[in-house]
């Protein structure tokens, strides 16, 4: 090809917003190979996967669902991320959320709801906060990598759910399933009328406004900025390192505690060994698609939830594996991480090689 | 190219070196237009140049680093393509860079070795080693480890790398700037015996006096564009530097040499700090003191434990005690930045990248990460946007910084106006003490006195300055006091008037007893 990428010596802002888009457009392209491959034909399959699920309330209603723990856990880990910390344990703290909300709920079913479902939303961010501040004294203690320590807490508090509700909190009245008792109904996400939104879906954009401000408007997100972006800028200024990781760790973990803790007392209604197919990881995607940017993950969430449901719609009206939805989102990260070099790079059509020097001498 | 050299060809030996019309295009940037550049045989040729002006561009497409959008090389009247370092150097050009590299564990042998390519080469190569260096007055021992070596000594290895391979055209970019003076005037000696040899000399460097000195042919350039060939004995410093910089000089003079006798602003006792990098230099009890209204300069060259100092002073390595670092009498040794800057200290480190300036964010944004302390600039957590808007407003005014304004990128302004901006972010601050390092690197002339004049103002106005720098023109011409850092020690600081260049440069070699010698007497 006589293309060559070059650097383009600043930032496109142009491409910063083209790029997601981009990354979209070649993804259902994949998908439409993918699908022709599989022996359905493309474009079926894309109205099945993208499109259906948009087209009753019902449907929409779901999306707003499954939107509602991404965006929350998306927003968070995109306060993280603009200041160097990558937590990539949404998952675990996610998880953590739902046990330490979840136990609370499960030690007082008779609690009144007007007092006692604040006190349990508190528990689950509380419980989120503990699993991300493991990760932030590690590494501040002991320079420990919070990419592993994050990661690996994941598997860790996987396994303490399901040993809870496979032991202590197993539903005696359960036939013996890996699942706690039903939530009582003062320990129940309020929903709205006959569809299945919740409060969550509520809160999530709500919780993306307030962090959008709280980065452009306050000095604390400003110092969490200058941290991300120049590190010794940070220290010249006087930031502590040590506190911005802190808040950026507790506040990520936190809103995966939420999401955690809405999901398990709203759509879910019990501890289960299933409590989130991925939500932290996908949020991770989220986060990158949506700029870091609050809004950018409002719009971003909506699209990977629509994936999952997407993948439901496949598999019962195609009979397509429900590993539909986990390709796209991992051929979307790919187009997006490519995408993206187009920021900081151009492509520069390379003429043939003028002769640089004749064949003759001077006199 | 000179009017000789249109006779026949046969009787007048070729230019080793001939360049036409070389041009090199960065992406926003011609690095080089249409450059012509002649080196005769036997020749010390000084290339001459801001900072920027693209004299790294063009030495590094002679020797082959990088290829030229467009124009000729000719080597000994013919023309060459030089495709890569490995075939400038079989035509017979060496570099020295300015970085040099070395692996700090190997012997000198050793890292000699390393870069030959010819393991054949390696027979006997001590006994060539030696012999070179002294044969050319570079005395070195081969089987010394490099990390025990001075800067100096790490420069001859390089040189001796070079001559090894029997050079026509040995390319040295900014030898001087690691040099003390005894050891600059060495080396000029090793370049003029090189010189008359057979082996001519492209000498890269902004130091007009040194040029003067000892080159006899001068290409200049400013901003990628040839502006003059000459002779630069033939011209005083003064006409060279206005042919480098664009406009021409004002005449100078900072009028400010008091002497104050009011009681220390700043006291240092006994500092002592660890390095927090791993080749770091560590601080060694340093000891001074710095009155209100006085300018001190701390003098050394690059390396020798700067931006430990800056950074201790500064808060961003807390000293081991409170009481290392006094403040009007008050312990600040374990106070933070900003706690500092809340008693009314400035600071600016000598890195503007990433250290004193955000380079993404903007110049609101910048003054806010310095000024936000005692600017006032926000309210109760929440960023006060007007008045930081008005803030960095009146920084771009007061210092005629060149910008769109204050929305506009750091990165985009040019490294004086960038400087200019920082520079009066904190002097706006009327800081009671001020510590800056390297006001003036990468800037030119203009933006220079503009820096220049505001720090005599502030000092005028009672502030304390600690100017730390490695140019000692800039130290002499601003400073009451100076004190030089070799190695993490900084030595007792003398009026300007007492100090001598020989007495600075021992001190800058780490040689404190043999500068007390040179005392004048």
């Amino acid at each position: 090809m006589p293309y060559r990428l070059e650097p383009r010596g600043e930032r496109s802002q142009l491409w910063s917003y083209a790029s997601p888009v981009l990354a979209v457009v070649l993804t259902i392209v994949t998908m439409g190979v993918l699908f022709a491959i599989l022996g359905t034909p493309p474009l079926t399959a894309i109205e099945t996967f993208l499109i259906s699920p948009l087209l009753t309330v019902s449907g929409l209603a779901s999306l707003a669902v499954r939107a509602a723990p991404l965006i929350m856990i998306a927003v968070g880990l995109s306060f993280c991320y603009r200041a160097n910390v990558w937590n990539i344990g949404g998952d675990g703290q996610f998880t953590l959320g739902a046990i330490a909300g979840g136990g609370l709920a499960l030690f007082f079913p008779n609690a009144a709801f007007w007092w006692f479902y604040p006190i349990v939303l508190v528990a689950g961010v509380l419980g989120g906060m503990f699993w991300a501040g493991i990760v932030a004294f590690l590494k501040l203690k002991f320079n420990a990598n919070e990419i592993l320590t994050s990661l690996m807490l994941v598997y860790i508090a996987q396994l303490v759910l399901t040993w809870l509700v496979t032991g202590p909190w197993r539903d005696p009245m359960g036939y013996g399933f890996p699942q706690s008792a039903m939530f009582s109904a003062g320990a129940t996400t309020p929903d709205f009328g006959t569809t299945s939104i919740h409060l969550g879906c509520v809160l999530a954009p709500v919780i993306a406004i307030i962090l959008w401000q709280v980065m452009e408007r306050s000095v604390l997100g400003f110092q969490l900025r200058v941290v991300g972006q120049a590190p010794r800028a940070a220290r010249f200024a006087g930031f502590s390192n040590a506190k911005l990781t802190w808040i950026a760790l507790l506040v990520s973990g936190g809103l995966s505690g939420l999401a955690g803790i809405i999901e398990v007392t709203g759509p879910i209604g019990q501890l289960t060994t299933e409590i989130t197919p991925g939500y932290g990881f996908t949020a991770v995607i989220v986060a990158f698609l949506g700029r870091l940017h609050p809004i950018g993950v409002i719009f971003a969430g909506l699209l990977l939830a629509l994936s999952y449901l997407g993948g439901d719609a496949a598999q019962i009206n195609l009979h397509l594996p429900n590993a539909i939805t986990g390709i796209f989102q991992g051929v979307l990260l790919f187009y997006l991480l490519g995408a993206d070099v187009l920021i900081l790079h151009r492509f520069k059509r390379v003429r043939a090689p003028a002769p640089m020097v004749l064949a003759e001498s001077v006199k | 190219m000179d009017s000789e050299t249109i006779g026949p060809a046969t009787q007048m030996p070729p230019p080793l070196l001939s360049l036409c019309g070389i041009t090199k295009q960065f992406p926003g940037c011609l690095a080089n237009d249409a450059v012509d550049l002649t080196v005769g045989q036997n020749e010390i040729h000084a290339l001459l140049g801001e900072n920027g002006a693209g004299k790294s561009t063009l030495v590094k497409i002679i020797y082959g680093v990088m290829k030229p959008d467009a124009g000729r090389i000719e080597w000994l009247g013919k023309a060459v393509r030089i495709g890569s370092p490995a075939q400038a150097r079989s035509l017979g050009i060496g570099m020295v860079f300015q970085h040099f590299s070395l692996f700090e564990a190997l012997t000198v042998a050793e890292n000699i070795a390393l870069g030959l390519n010819n393991p054949a080469d390696r027979v006997g190569l001590q006994d060539r080693i030696v012999d070179i260096s002294t044969r050319y007055g570079l005395p070195l021992d081969p089987a010394r480890a490099v990390h025990d070596l001075s800067v100096g000594e790490r420069q001859r290895i390089e040189i001796v790398r070079c001559l090894l391979q029997n050079p026509k055209l040995l390319i040295m970019d900014e030898p001087t700037s690691v040099l003390t003076p005894q050891e600059v005037f060495k080396l000029f000696e090793t370049l003029r015996r090189l010189a008359a040899e057979g082996c001519s000399i492209l000498y890269i460097s902004h130091k007009l006096e040194e040029i003067r000195a000892l080159c006899e042919q001068a290409t200049i350039m400013r901003l990628g564009k040839v502006v003059a060939h000459c002779v630069p004995k033939e011209k005083t410093a003064r006409e060279l530097a206005e042919l480098m910089i664009s406009a021409k000089l004002k005449e100078q003079d900072f009028g400010h040499k008091i002497a104050s006798t009011a009681a220390p602003r700043l006291v240092l006792d006994r500092l002592t700090i660890r390095s927090n990098q791993p080749f770091g230099t560590d601080l060694k009890d340093i000891s001074f003191s710095v009155a209100p209204g006085e300018i001190l300069g701390i003098a050394g060259i690059a390396g020798n434990g700067q931006s430990e100092f800056m950074d201790a002073l500064s808060g961003e390595i807390p000293a081991g005690s409170p009481k290392n670092i006094l403040l009007d009498g008050k312990p600040i040794g374990h106070d933070g930045p900003a706690k500092r800057r809340r008693q009314s200290c400035g600071f600016l480190p000598e890195e503007r990248n990433g250290h004193g300036a955000v380079g993404p964010m903007s110049l609101s944004e910048n003054g806010f990460l310095s000024a936000y302390v005692r600017g006032a600039l926000h309210r109760l957590g929440v960023i006060n946007r007007r008045r930081t808007f008005d803030f960095a407003a009146g920084v771009i005014k007061r210092f005629d910084v060149r910008t769109t304004g204050p929305q506009a990128e750091a990165r985009s302004l040019s490294g004086g106006n960038l400087q200019k901006f920082l520079v009066g972010r904190e002097v706006v601050q009327q800081p009671s003490l001020l510590v800056i390092s390297q006001p003036t690197w990468g800037v030119d002339a203009g933006a220079a006195a503009a820096i220049y004049e505001a720090l005599v103002a502030l000092a005028q106005a009672g502030t304390a300055v600690v100017l730390i720098s490695q140019d000692l023109d800039e130290i002499l011409l601003l400073c009451d006091r100076i004190a030089v850092i070799a190695a993490g020690r900084v030595s007792e600081p003398m009026a300007v008037k007492e100090a001598t260049i020989e007495r600075i440069g021992l001190l800058m070699g780490g040689s404190e007893a043999e500068a007390v010698d040179a005392l004048p007497a």
